[in-house]
């Protein structure tokens, strides 16, 4: 599985890189974080306060072993500004992969073209 | 041919009258507006059933006792008989002077009453129980606000001594505004309003959508207002304060967007709105008897003094107001009251249902007007402030006034109404407290 953590504003062209590429299946989370990008300050009637937390998206694929450096690829240029606060990619393992309405199993499993 | 003429003019008269008074009876939904927006997702529901609920209660204390302790002279216990306004119109002194039935005019006064017990409603925000406030609103619909407007359009001894309010800066807005901050001092601050070292957080409101729509409603349904009181149609001097109530209002928010990017380098449209308000606020005191230049004046100066006293009471005196209610209405109201003994005009309009004030400090060089609305300011502030703390203590110290610490933080919409506003959207996020 691929968790990427992307600027919102990168998410459409990210799902369409992906796509293109073959890979249609994702997962897509409204999510808060901060890595080194520093908060905002915001003034309410007078009162400072600090958005530390800032709103990114975070986006599962899972897929072959395979394909791992090529997601990866088509992930970072689509989310890429190269301003702070691009995001984050982290790889995991998947241990099983079912398609509930067949019941195929493993790579099968996967939407793939 | 003049009996004709007659019941024509009353049929306009108390048509007009009736009209003004529906728009400040929409005014109840601005309030409801805008107070909501102020507030957090989880008190939502607590804060529209207030403003709903208020108007009920104030209408119906108002009718059982408010209407016959304002309108029946000078005596000290009214006449039972014209409770639940069963009296004759002459039996109201000092309303047998107009041509327009009773109901009519008790229509608009109900609506005027309402508009003042709803001003409490957003400096107690989001901490206040639900049933104290509704049991405070009740005395305060039935005594303490119409002792005042007895005293002020009443014929009671202020307006004998020359003291004139047209709309209410000071029966209304200074009034409520007053109550609002009695209520407030003895409540005390939301949790996690001040820290420690009493320096102010931010408690965002959850809607600026809602906050500009109430904006947007106060301001029409001020037309009615200010044009209500009259109590007739006059094309003159009805069209003139029209104009007035408008320059007030938009001078009111230029003035707060100035000092806005002053003092907060960005325009907050929340105190902009603000200062509209106050700019209305203003002008309700002095609409009738000021230059149409003299009513932007005053708006201008309300739109500033809003967005300091906001800022003031939060950072220096650590009162906690979610609407800016005390500071709109009560700042404003008697900033407006002050301003008809500076900018009063020599009579301009001579409608015969209106009492005009002596012509102000700038247009007379006498401080007599001035002098008389100070002494007003005074006793309406003193009246209202000890009476309004009376009646909040004797509910703290039996049912209490404030939900407990758990209530508040669950939200009052919960806690106290069983209900979300917004079921399914957790009101969370960082920086919501």
């Amino acid at each position: 599985m691929i968790i990427a953590i992307i600027r919102p504003n990168r998410l459409p062209a990210v799902k369409d890189a992906l796509n293109e590429g073959g890979f249609s299946g994702i997962t897509v989370m409204a999510v808060k974080g901060r890595g080194s990008q520093k908060g905002i300050v915001e003034r309410y009637r007078g009162s400072e306060y600090k958005i530390d937390l800032l709103d990114k998206v975070e986006i599962k694929v899972v897929i072959d072993d395979e394909d791992l450096d090529k997601v990866i690829k088509i992930i970072s240029d689509a989310a890429r500004t190269s301003e702070l606060g691009d995001g984050k990619i982290f790889v995991l393992n998947v241990e099983q992969a079912i398609r509930i309405r067949t019941s195929e199993t493993g790579v099968a499993a996967l939407e793939k073209k | 041919m003049d009996h004709n003429y007659q019941n024509l003019k009353t049929a306009i008269d108390t048509a007009w009258i009736l009209i003004m008074g529906l728009l400040v009876f929409f005014m109840n939904s601005g309030f409801a507006m805008l107070e909501t927006g102020f507030c957090r997702t989880k008190n939502a529901v607590s804060m529209l059933s207030k403003n709903l609920i208020v108007f009920f209660i104030s209408t119906f204390a108002f009718w059982f006792l408010g209407f016959t302790l304002m309108f029946s002279g000078d005596c000290i216990i009214p006449d039972l008989k014209n409770l639940f306004l069963s009296g004759v119109k002459s039996a109201y002194f000092p309303l047998g002077n107009f041509g327009i039935p009773l109901q009519a005019i008790f229509f608009f006064q109900i609506v005027f009453a309402g508009t003042t017990a709803t001003i409490v409603s957003g400096a107690v925000a989001e901490r206040i129980k639900f049933t104290s406030f509704l049991i405070f609103t009740f005395f305060f619909s039935c005594f303490i606000y119409p002792v005042v407007g007895h005293w002020v359009i009443g014929k009671g001894f202020l307006y004998q001594m020359g003291v004139r309010d047209f709309a209410g800066s000071l029966m209304v807005h200074t009034v409520g505004g007053m109550a609002a901050l009695a209520g407030v001092i003895i409540l005390g601050p939301r949790v996690g309003k001040y820290n420690k070292d009493f320096s102010p957080n931010a408690i965002l409101g959850h809607s600026i959508p809602m906050i500009t729509l109430g904006g947007f409603i106060l301001w029409l349904g001020w037309f009615g207002f200010n044009l209500g009181c009259t109590f007739g149609f006059s094309s003159e001097l009805n069209s003139h304060i029209a104009l007035c109530t408008n320059a007030s209002a938009i001078m009111g928010g230029l003035g707060a967007l100035f000092l806005s990017y002053v003092f907060l380098k960005k325009p907050d449209l929340s105190m902009v709105i603000n200062g509209l308000l106050g700019g209305l606020v203003a002008s309700t005191a002095s609409c009738a008897y000021v230059s149409l230049v003299s009513a932007n004046i005053i708006g201008f100066i309300a739109g500033c003094l809003v967005v300091i006293s906001i800022l003031i009471m939060d950072s220096v005196f650590h009162i906690d107001d979610p609407v800016g209610a005390i500071s709109v209405h009560g700042i404003g109201g008697i900033w407006g009251a002050i301003a008809l003994g500076l900018f009063s005009a020599p009579v301009q309009f001579n409608y015969p249902n209106i009492s005009y004030p002596k012509p102000g400090l700038f247009f007379s060089g006498s401080t007599d007007q001035l002098v008389l609305q100070l002494i007003g300011v005074g006793c309406v502030i003193s009246w209202t402030l000890i009476i309004s703390a009376v009646v909040w203590l004797i509910l703290k110290y039996t049912i209490g006034i404030r939900v407990s610490h758990k209530a508040e933080v669950d939200g009052l919409d919960i806690a106290e109404h069983g209900m979300e506003a917004y079921p399914g959207f957790s009101g969370g996020g960082e920086g919501v407290i």
